[in-house]
């Protein structure tokens, strides 16, 4: 580490450390001002969302298998809303509606954006913390209690809401009058989901603050790492979509509490009463809704773009191929998420015409995600791949990537659209790229900056027994799905009483003995974290031979990152497969004379 | 090329997320517009264009208080008793400032009292139920805002020197906003309500 | 381990694609002067993305084979093989950019074409949980619909009032959809409470109820059938259960029915 002394260079003027350092444990582990603190915080919320989340998918998938038994245990868990374990229609539509919320809302965009966006891009950019760390810290709570709000909605006499995820008006809008959990639980929803965009924003707020403001010297936006500009365009998304869902909560809330219409239209009958409100649009809350929910799952996959992009190529020992290109591809991609919206609207009797603008741009969005596969592709072509458990998960996100990118082939088409939408193929189509793409992005930069947060490495034993069980279950859980999905099954039925639907039943239980699998190969995970937590071995400070900044510190890093001193850049972050003192790779801090004086044989 | 400002661009990128969320509010009413036959326009009460000069004029005397306490360099050509007399200039304007901006908000809820007694309510029509929920949630910026402000008076009680100067300059930034903001509103609602 | 990812790769890829190449899980065959094109639609995007699928998997295996044995060596610097990376680009946009003109023609020949001048106008209803379909009657008009009006425990779905509507008196409401084969149909869809959606797998139709708004989606059913129609938009929680039957009978059959609803 004495090339980090080597180019230090003058401080510059008035630079106090942006916070003392924590001297008591509520500064230090609750109410902290430092972004590694803040960055496990969100992983560990994210890790007790994900818990919760796959637990509910258990007791759906069970009951899909075995629709007339009960489920086991969980009368005792539930003995108002699933006596004796029997899962009623709506009960598992409540299951349904919480286990999507939380998963996309609680996992993908916490975890691989504000988790390890958090803790990684300050010490990427050389910087001692966040722009505004007392924002940081309650963009962390604001989050917090906007999950404690949702989970709230168990716990109320009707329980949690029924209307999906997406909570589509008027079903969401109306009250009680619609359904279980429509009431009082709907409400919580909207609350949670309301609070939840305000601690995204102050996230973004930091992110791009940070990114633009607080590079060290030397650190051009060309010479980011990869996982930088991922966040830095993430962040970008979201302050955009957050700030259109929080209106939409807002105007949901009022149509619920205050008696306004803005998505209620005239002459409902609902539950043999007429509905008193006129002139409301229910599409409205789908325009608004998509226009944040498309670029959401941009926001839950980009920052696993980028993590692969810095991992790929420290394991394959040579740079990433077209860096400049990548970039490009992610800006794309990220202006194309704003003119996509309406493929998730092709059914809702918009005009002819608008389904075929939206489908162009959908198709066209493609294009720079099958570019960014190739350049991976292209990295790990004539490489040296150094297979440990971060490697494997990149690599089988690639896989994983492109399986679930194409099944979106089929959906962007509107008439073909009119025949898979609503149906299991689309369940298959987005648990592939969210619910395992995106989950691969967090289990690679688990295992490639466990060592880094921690000061010790994980069991790679374990790792490599995590991510064989867990690339086997996911395949098998997910891709029988499509198949379903060609013979029309429906989706978010809990149980399927037509004729034409019977026939479903074997595959439906292969799926649920495959997730129930994958579940439980997932323990593997959790114990690994656990045991290297408390007992793994000491970790360098560079276990990888990577080049960002963040390993030129100490594993972890101290209180301010760098200890004082202020890192010089001199290089990218793609010097890898070069011959130089360290053997094969130049870290961004090396002094500009450790130039690349040729390809590493 | 200026040395990198958090505060600005945080300010900025604040910005970004408040005008995002007005445009949606926006583009909700142009949509409940066009789905609705029975669309009953109101008529603004008056007191809502004073309101906006209201806040206008805060935006200028805090312009004038900020020209009076100067940047650092201007700082060092001054004597202390000018030093002083500038102190008293620039914390007369900014007080002028808060008590402009609380009118403001003390006029919104005039306008809201003068359209109730009116039978104008937040669910009674469909443009009643923007012209609050625009309104209100502009005030409750507001709000924000002044609290922004008094947070900027606080740094620079304590201490008037580059830092304190640059927070003001970006709370500035966002009061302006304010200003534009409600000047956009008020043609929207001019308009379309 | 890096060869058993590959390995492991392959036969997911090459099963996978195996499975969907048989059909044993597949589309029930159409009854829909639609079917040939949407049918033909899906196909090719089949063949597409398979190919794009098992290629990229292979390709995938082939370099994690070769970079992880012993004699692999960083062959290609500094970046790896741009040139054929841009190649591939080039392909696969070019097949995007197909698709989407292709797919283009065969949306607007559904959707962007009127229903036909002599199609048969049955009006259909969604609520929580059923459909309700209504004929015009012997009149050839539909009376008016009144929410205020609707009392299903009388069995007045629609909200209809004979009494004063002298359109009403001769509409025939049926639970299920039945009409007759060959002949274009104009359903125009409507719901009495939340979002519901109306999907007939077999003549490859589906289209939402939106509140407050009347939709009209028109078909041609080409063959006799019973099928089923379900609800495919979250509507509560007998979602599950919200379903009705479809009936494309022989033209005799079709008017010996309605001749039987109009007699009730």
């Amino acid at each position: 580490m004495d090339n980090v002394s080597a180019s230090i260079t003058e401080l510059p003027p008035a630079a106090p450390h942006q916070h003392a350092a924590p001297d008591s444990f509520i500064r230090n582990y609750v109410f902290s001002l430092d972004h590694k603190v803040i960055g496990k915080q969100y992983l560990g919320l994210g890790l007790l969302a994900v818990c919760t989340g796959m637990f509910l998918s258990w007791i759906m998938r069970y009951h899909l298998a075995f629709p007339d038994k009960p489920v086991p245990l969980i009368g005792l868990i539930a003995p108002t809303f699933a006596a004796g374990g029997v899962i009623t229609p709506e009960f598992y539509l409540q299951l349904m509606t919480m286990h999507g919320t939380i998963m996309v809302f609680f996992v993908l965009t916490t975890a691989p954006f504000a988790g390890f966006g958090n803790f990684v891009l300050p010490l990427q950019v050389g910087a001692e913390d966040m722009a505004f760390p007392r924002f940081n810290m309650m963009s962390f709570w604001v989050t917090f209690v906007a999950f404690a709000v949702l989970v709230a909605a168990f716990f109320v006499p009707d329980g949690p809401p029924l209307s999906g995820w997406t909570a589509y008006a008027p079903l969401s809008a109306v009250g009680k009058s619609s359904g279980p959990g429509e009431g009082l639980g709907q409400s919580l929803w909207v609350v949670s989901i309301a609070i939840f965009c305000i601690g995204q924003l102050l996230g973004s707020l930091n992110f791009i603050a940070t990114t633009l403001d607080l590079r060290a010297k030397g650190m051009t936006l060309a010479r980011m790492p990869y996982s930088t500009w991922a966040w830095f365009i993430t962040s970008i998304i979201g302050l955009i979509a957050f700030s259109v869902l929080l209106p939409a909560c807002v105007l949901l809330l009022l149509d619920r509490v205050a008696g306004t219409s803005f998505f209620i239209p005239a002459g409902l009958v609902v539950s043999d009463a007429l509905q008193p409100h006129s002139g409301g649009s229910a599409l409205l809350w789908q325009h608004l809704f998509w226009f944040f929910g498309h670029p959401e799952v941009y926001i839950a996959i980009v920052p696993g773009f980028g993590i692969i992009s810095t991992i790929l190529p420290a394991v394959c020992r040579k740079p990433h191929l077209g860096p400049r290109v990548l970039i490009a591809c992610q800006l794309a991609i990220a202006g194309l998420s704003y003119m996509v919206w309406g493929h998730h609207m092709f059914l809702s009797g918009m005009s002819p015409m608008s389904a075929t603008l939206f489908s162009v741009p959908t198709l066209i969005i493609t294009i720079p995600a099958a570019i960014i596969t190739l350049l991976w592709l292209g990295t790990i072509y004539g490489s040296k791949l150094r297979v440990n458990t971060a490697a494997l998960f990149c690599l089988g996100f690639v896989s994983v990537f492109v399986t679930g990118g194409l099944s979106g082939f089929f959906l962007s088409q509107p008439s073909i659209d009119t025949y898979l939408h609503g149906t299991y193929f689309v369940v298959g189509h987005f648990h592939f790229v969210m619910g395992v793409a995106a989950m691969f992005g967090i289990f690679a930069g688990t295992y490639f900056w466990f060592p880094k947060m921690f000061g010790r490495m994980m069991n790679e034993t374990l790792g490599k027994w995590h991510f064989a069980l867990t690339f086997l279950g996911v395949y098998a859980t997910f891709m029988p799905m499509h198949w379903l999905g060609l013979e029309g099954n429906v989706r978010r039925y809990s149980s399927f009483p037509s004729d034409y639907m019977h026939g479903s039943l074997a595959l439906h239980r292969f799926i649920t003995a495959a997730a129930l699998f994958l579940g439980a190969a997932q323990l593997i995970f959790l114990v690994n974290l656990l045991w290297s937590r408390l007992r793994g071995p000491a970790a360098p400070d560079n276990p990888w031979d990577a080049t960002s900044l963040e390993w030129s510190t100490t594993s972890p890093p101290p209180f301010d990152n760098f200890a004082g001193v202020h890192p010089v850049i001199s290089h990218g972050p793609n010097e890898y497969g070069v011959a130089s003192a360290r053997g094969d790779y130049i870290m961004q801090t090396d002094p500009p004379s450790a130039a690349a004086s040729s390809a590493v044989a | 090329m200026a040395p990198p400002n958090p505060a600005r661009t945080g300010v900025w990128v604040g910005i970004g997320a408040v005008i995002m969320s007005f445009a949606a509010y926006t583009s909700a009413m142009i949509v409940r517009q066009g789905t609705t036959p029975e669309w009953h326009h109101i008529a603004l009460p008056p007191i809502l264009y004073w309101n906006a000069l209201v806040l206008v004029a805060s935006s200028v005397t805090l312009e004038l208080a900020r020209q009076r306490i100067g940047g650092p360099f201007d700082r060092l050509g001054r004597t202390p008793a000018v030093q002083a007399a500038k102190s008293r200039e620039w914390q007369f304007w900014y007080r002028i400032t808060l008590v402009l901006s609380v009118g403001f908000l003390v006029g919104q809820f005039f306008a809201w009292r003068r359209l109730a007694s009116e039978g104008v309510y937040l669910a009674s029509s469909p443009s009643g139920s923007f012209f609050y929920v625009l309104t209100a949630l502009h005030a409750l910026h507001v709000l924000g805002g002044i609290g922004a402000l008094l947070y900027a008076l606080r740094c620079l009680h304590a201490d008037d020197g580059p830092r304190s100067v640059n927070v003001l300059g970006a709370v500035a930034v966002y009061w302006h906003f304010m200003a534009a903001l409600w000047v956009y509103l008020l043609v929207i609602l001019a308009l379309w309500i | 381990m890096g060869k058993l990812f590959a390995a492991a790769v392959t036969v997911i890829a090459l099963v996978s694609a195996g499975i969907f190449l048989s059909r044993v899980w597949w589309l029930p065959p159409d009854f829909t002067t639609l079917g040939k094109d949407i049918d033909g639609q899906l196909v090719e995007t089949m063949i597409f993305t398979g190919v794009l699928f098992v290629a990229a998997q292979l390709a995938l295996a082939t370099f994690v084979w070769q970079s992880t044995s012993r004699t692999a060596a960083i062959r290609v610097f500094p970046g790896g093989p741009m040139p054929l990376v841009a190649t591939a680009s080039v392909i696969v946009g070019l097949e995007i950019l197909s698709l989407v003109f292709v797919g283009t023609k065969v949306w607007s020949k559904i959707f962007l074409a009127p229903a036909e001048a002599n199609a048969l106008h049955i009006d259909v209803q969604a609520g929580q949980f059923a459909f309700y379909f209504r004929y015009p009657g012997p009149d050839g008009k539909f009376g008016v619909p009144h929410p205020d009006k609707i009392d299903e425990g009388n069995s007045n779905f629609f909200g209809l009032d004979p009494q004063n509507d002298t359109a009403a008196r001769d509409d025939i409401v049926s639970a299920s959809l039945v009409v007759p084969v060959d002949q274009p149909v104009l359903l125009t869809m409507h719901s009495k409470d939340v979002g519901h959606s109306l999907y007939i797998p077999q003549l490859r139709l589906q289209q939402d109820f939106v509140p407050g708004l009347v939709i009209p989606v028109h078909f041609t059913a080409t063959g006799v059938t019973k099928t089923e129609i379900v609800c495919t938009q979250l509507c509560g929680l007998g979602h599950y259960n919200m379903k009705a039957y479809l009936e494309v009978l022989s033209r005799q059959d079709y008017d010996k029915w309605l001749a039987a609803q109009a007699g009730q």
